[in-house]
């Protein structure tokens, strides 16, 4: 695999070679695991790692807990209580699967991140964004319908609201909403296919995986410089890069092991302290919850769908040039889904030259101001809907949407970059200073 | 990166304190301390008890713990009853059994493998989960961050609810709604059961009304969390050994990437 020059796999024993003339797969396994990795990488780089780990977590403990778990409307919330009370070290599967679901998006969020600072969506990577964009999106879909099978009150009241935004399309909604809930309302049918696709979905998203480190063991990974590792010859692309195993393994590693520190803090002594209260009352129809709330990692997005109200000018123009068939909550649902898409056309709508966001000195504080304006949108999307928090959201969605579809096109143009480095080597030597020539991957680097 | 980390975990959590934004909103809660609070607290049996005595005599009369069995009072990490307390204490109830009668049904006394009755009273909550049900904090500013330090206080709304009450009512729609500090806005439909004095505990403890809803809130802490005590154990050991293997880890990686990395190394 790459387009990187490198040693590849050369079977040895008979038993090797035999494999390799019949199914190649440990030279697959060697080649993937010993791939050249630009040795600059800073600690941004361990998020893949970390959310690697989470999918394999939440799908070992969602096996263990579909073993207890009853889909049925009378019994799904009891048989949560079940696995908490009854099964043996169900109440800590359970509390690592409900947090997992936090760990993986708090990395995918820190890698999303990763990716709009140092231009890692740009050329040639834009296959490994998009196939990454619909990780993120079935992501969310997983998570949202996992979080409707306690039965508790915010998933009952949590689905209603959130597939009565496919109520809002105009002429099909209503049909649509009812053929997603498989009846007129949210219930056993409904509970039953999340339930189906909750189990479906992340093995979905563990082959969309495997497409992505395809993806970009095919470019070679991005790196904080952005200057691509030089390919004109084996020893060339040696000095700019290290094999994967054991220099990134084991620093992965590390940092994981202090990532999942924190997680078992979270675990262990404030299990509940990410989730709604509310869920501990079993559903109920009949009885509304005050304040319904998703998930915190839904709110920013929350936000942004609640932010465009009917008395918005843009909604009032979009309604009339319509004819009033985009009203204020399709409206809503079409903002809240193209903050997403604008996100994942970012290679195309990024015209500068440079690839990572270190060269750019104005691109920095537009960045920074992105990552504020998610966090300012998230305690927002928490916040009831009245003022100030509906302007405070207007506005906070209106920076969304510029970054991406004015200032990201536009900086490319007036921005002066700086100079990058003109090899990944000069950047890493610049850092910690040239290697006394013992170098671990031995000829690859010859003595200065 | 430590720091990055622990920043940025800082400010997820932080930001998004779930449990802030819902129910058992604006009340007055007072920040009581229980003993099975932080990471290292943990439930003291002789309260547990207390609180047990006190739900039977008093809440159980309307309320019902539908999802709690009878033999887990005699768990560790619970009031931990002796098994024949248990089985005396279980016996006390009456519960449905539809094997009965050639299927048709009757009561019989309970044994340790039921589960409490649900509750007689058809407005009065099931209590089994109440005290993660209520979040007690909820600020500054709707963000949650309070729980981070003082925990999500259920057991602490419950007891400020049970000790809230003003002594004020007023009848609205043929009901009477009893007027109660702690309360999201201030007028509860439970009319005030307890007043201090409700129970005689053996151990000597005086029943005061603060004393006496602090136990009760204690016990329904356990019910609705009765593996408290293994999971903070579990958790423990988790970040003990993790610990351990992040500092080894991080020897090893120091040791790999040393040649690399050359002697003049500047920052980090």
């Amino acid at each position: 695999m790459g387009g990187i020059p490198h040693d590849h796999y050369e079977p040895k024993s008979n038993f090797e070679k035999g494999m390799a003339a019949r199914l190649p797969v440990i030279g697959l396994l060697y080649d993937t695991i010993m791939i050249p990795t630009p040795k600059n990488l800073n600690w941004m780089w361990i998020w893949g790692i970390v959310l690697t780990f989470t999918l394999a977590l939440q799908i070992i403990t969602g096996v263990v807990l579909v073993m207890h778990y009853v889909p049925h409307v009378d019994m799904a919330f009891a048989s949560v209580e079940h696995i908490m009370r009854d099964v043996n070290g169900g109440h800590m599967i359970r509390y690592l699967h409900m947090n997992g679901a936090s760990l993986f998006f708090v990395a995918v969020y820190a890698h999303m991140f990763r990716g709009l600072y140092y231009g890692s969506y740009k050329a040639p990577r834009e296959v490994t964004w998009i196939i990454g964009m619909l990780i993120y999106l079935l992501m969310m879909g997983t998570a949202f319908m996992g979080y409707v099978l306690p039965w508790g009150q915010m998933s009952f009241h949590g689905t209603a609201v959130i597939t009565g935004l496919f109520g809002a399309i105009p002429f099909v909604g209503e049909a649509l909403q009812t053929w997603l809930l498989g009846a007129g309302a949210v219930g056993q049918p409904a509970l039953n296919r999340f339930f189906s696709l909750h189990y479906l979905l992340p093995f979905v998203i563990a082959g969309l995986v495997i497409v992505h480190i395809w993806a970009f063991h095919t470019t070679g990974n991005n790196n904080p410089t952005g200057v691509e590792v030089r390919r004109g010859s084996k020893e060339e692309a040696a000095r700019d890069t290290l094999p994967f195993w054991p220099y990134f393994v084991i620093k992965d590693l590390y940092a994981m092991a202090i990532v999942l520190v924190v997680f078992f803090a979270i675990v262990g002594f404030m299990p509940n302290y990410l989730g709604h209260p509310d869920n501990y009352i079993e559903a109920n129809a009949l009885v509304t919850p005050s304040h319904i709330v998703p998930e915190w990692y839904f709110l920013p997005f929350y936000a942004i769908l609640r932010a465009f109200t009917a008395d918005v000018w843009i909604v009032m123009f979009a309604s009339w040039i319509t004819g009033g068939i985009i009203d204020a909550k399709f409206f809503g649902v079409l903002a809240m889904f193209g903050a997403i898409a604008v996100m994942a056309v970012a290679p195309w709508l990024d015209t500068s030259s440079v690839r990572s966001g270190r060269y750019r000195p104005m691109f920095k504080w537009w960045f920074w101001i992105l990552v504020a304006d998610f966090i300012f949108l998230m305690w927002l999307g928490a916040m009831p809907a009245e003022e100030p928090y509906a302007s405070l959201s207007l506005l906070a969605s209106a920076y969304w949407f510029g970054y991406f579809l004015v200032i990201l096109p536009l900086l490319g143009v007036i921005e002066k970059p700086t100079t990058p480095p003109s090899t990944i080597e000069d950047d890493f030597n610049a850092h910690y200073g040239k290697s006394e020539g013992s170098d671990a991957s031995g000829a690859a680097t010859p003595a200065e | 990166m430590l720091k990055k980390l622990t920043l940025s975990a800082a400010l997820v959590l932080g930001l998004t304190g779930g449990g802030a934004f819902a129910a058992g909103g604006d009340g007055e809660v007072h920040d009581y301390d229980f003993s099975f609070e932080g990471p290292f607290g943990t439930f003291d049996e002789m309260q547990l008890q207390r609180g047990l005595q006190v739900y039977t005599e008093v809440c159980a009369a309307c309320h019902g713990m539908k999802f709690v069995a009878f033999r887990t009072l005699g768990d560790s990490g619970g009031p931990k009853l002796p098994e024949d307390q248990v089985r005396a204490y279980a016996a006390f109830y009456q519960v449905w059994d539809p094997t009965l009668f050639d299927g048709d049904g009757d009561f019989r006394a309970a044994t340790p493998a039921d589960k409490f009755p649900p509750s007689s009273l058809n407005n009065a909550p099931d209590l089994s989960l109440m005290a993660k049900a209520r979040a007690g904090f909820h600020g500054p500013y709707g963000t949650g961050i309070s729980q981070f330090f003082n925990g999500m206080g259920g057991a602490e709304y419950i007891a400020s609810l049970l000790a809230g009450y003003t002594g004020e009512e007023k009848e609205e729609a043929g009901a009477f709604l009893y007027e109660n500090k702690a309360f999201p806005g201030g007028w509860i439909s439970m009319a005030p059961p307890l007043y201090g004095d409700d129970v005689f505990y053996e151990d000597g403890t005086e029943a005061t009304l603060e004393q006496v809803s602090q136990d009760v809130a204690a016990f329904l802490m356990w019910t609705a969390e009765p593996k408290m005590m293994a999971r903070k154990t579990a958790g423990l050991t988790g970040v003990i050994f993790l610990g351990v293997l992040a500092m080894l880890l991080y020897l090893v990686n120091k040791r790999i990437w040393a040649p690399v990395k050359g002697a003049a190394k500047r920052k980090d």
